[in-house]
């Protein structure tokens, strides 16, 4: 599963996020994981499962809550070349979400597809 | 074989940090290599040495310290989620103008960069909690 890229070797790297964007920190910290795993020049996936779905939904307002809105991060994803975002289409149906609800663009993949691209990977974090 | 460990939830609110401990105990019995141990979310929280459980409970901070001790474990606790939970060192104590600092023997403070490096150097990295 890994191969050589230039002078290191890349590990494929996938982060899973499970958890809605707020009520719980595991969201933002997890982001912020991404961001500084970004320099390490690995080969980047982010999936989004469950609640997780959540965290890439657009118009999301937290002024009600006093906490910082992160979702604009994700929009700042690309630039970090972090480009391979996975979104499980039974979470998002489920929570009357589709594609066009979302901040990014991304891939929408069964329940199945996912499996395969977790199995694919050397480093699985879930958040 | 080479671990990594992530542990992301804090001591007795939570199984994870038992459930960490007990692996790292037996992956080092099996004469496997561990290469980091990271705390990350509350997890940092397992690296306070001010806590003081009941005299009959395990002591989970303590666990970790001896287990360190014994086996030369790198015991990390992120830097960034520790400064929102008041974990500190002597020197970010200082930085930050605090009167004290909390830091368990073994633990030591660093950046997220050292568990992306666990996640390149271990053969596997296992994830504990959240």
């Amino acid at each position: 599963m890994t191969d050589e890229t230039g002078g290191g070797v890349a590990k494929k790297f996938l982060y899973v996020n499970r958890k809605a964007p707020y009520g719980t920190i595991y969201a933002l910290e997890s982001l912020e994981v991404v961001l500084i795993g970004a320099a390490f020049e690995q080969d980047v996936s982010v999936a989004f499962i469950g609640d997780g779905v959540y965290q890439l939904a657009k118009g999301q307002d937290t002024k009600g809550l006093a906490v910082k809105n992160f979702s604009p991060a994700f929009g700042a994803l690309e630039d970090y070349d972090v480009n391979k975002l996975y979104v499980d289409r039974e979470s998002l149906l489920a929570r009357g979400l589709n594609e066009g609800d979302l901040l990014v663009p991304v891939k929408v993949v069964s329940a199945s597809e996912m499996a395969e691209i977790m199995d694919g990977q050397d480093v699985i974090l879930s958040f | 074989m080479k671990f990594g460990i992530l542990v992301n939830e804090g001591p007795y609110t939570h199984e994870a940090s038992d459930t960490a401990y007990q692996f790292a105990k037996a992956v080092l019995e099996k004469g496997h290599e561990i290469f980091r141990v990271f705390f990350y979310h509350d997890g940092v929280n397992n690296g306070t040495r001010l806590t003081v459980p009941p005299q009959d409970e395990r002591n989970i901070v303590r666990c970790w310290s001896e287990l360190a001790e014994k086996h030369q474990l790198d015991l990390v606790i992120c830097i960034a989620a520790a400064q929102r939970r008041g974990l500190m060192d002597a020197a970010e104590a200082k930085r930050h103008g605090k009167d004290a600092h909390n830091i368990a023997p073994g633990f030591r403070i660093s950046g997220l960069g050292q568990l992306i490096e666990a996640g390149i150097q271990a053969d596997r990295l296992v994830v504990f909690g959240g």
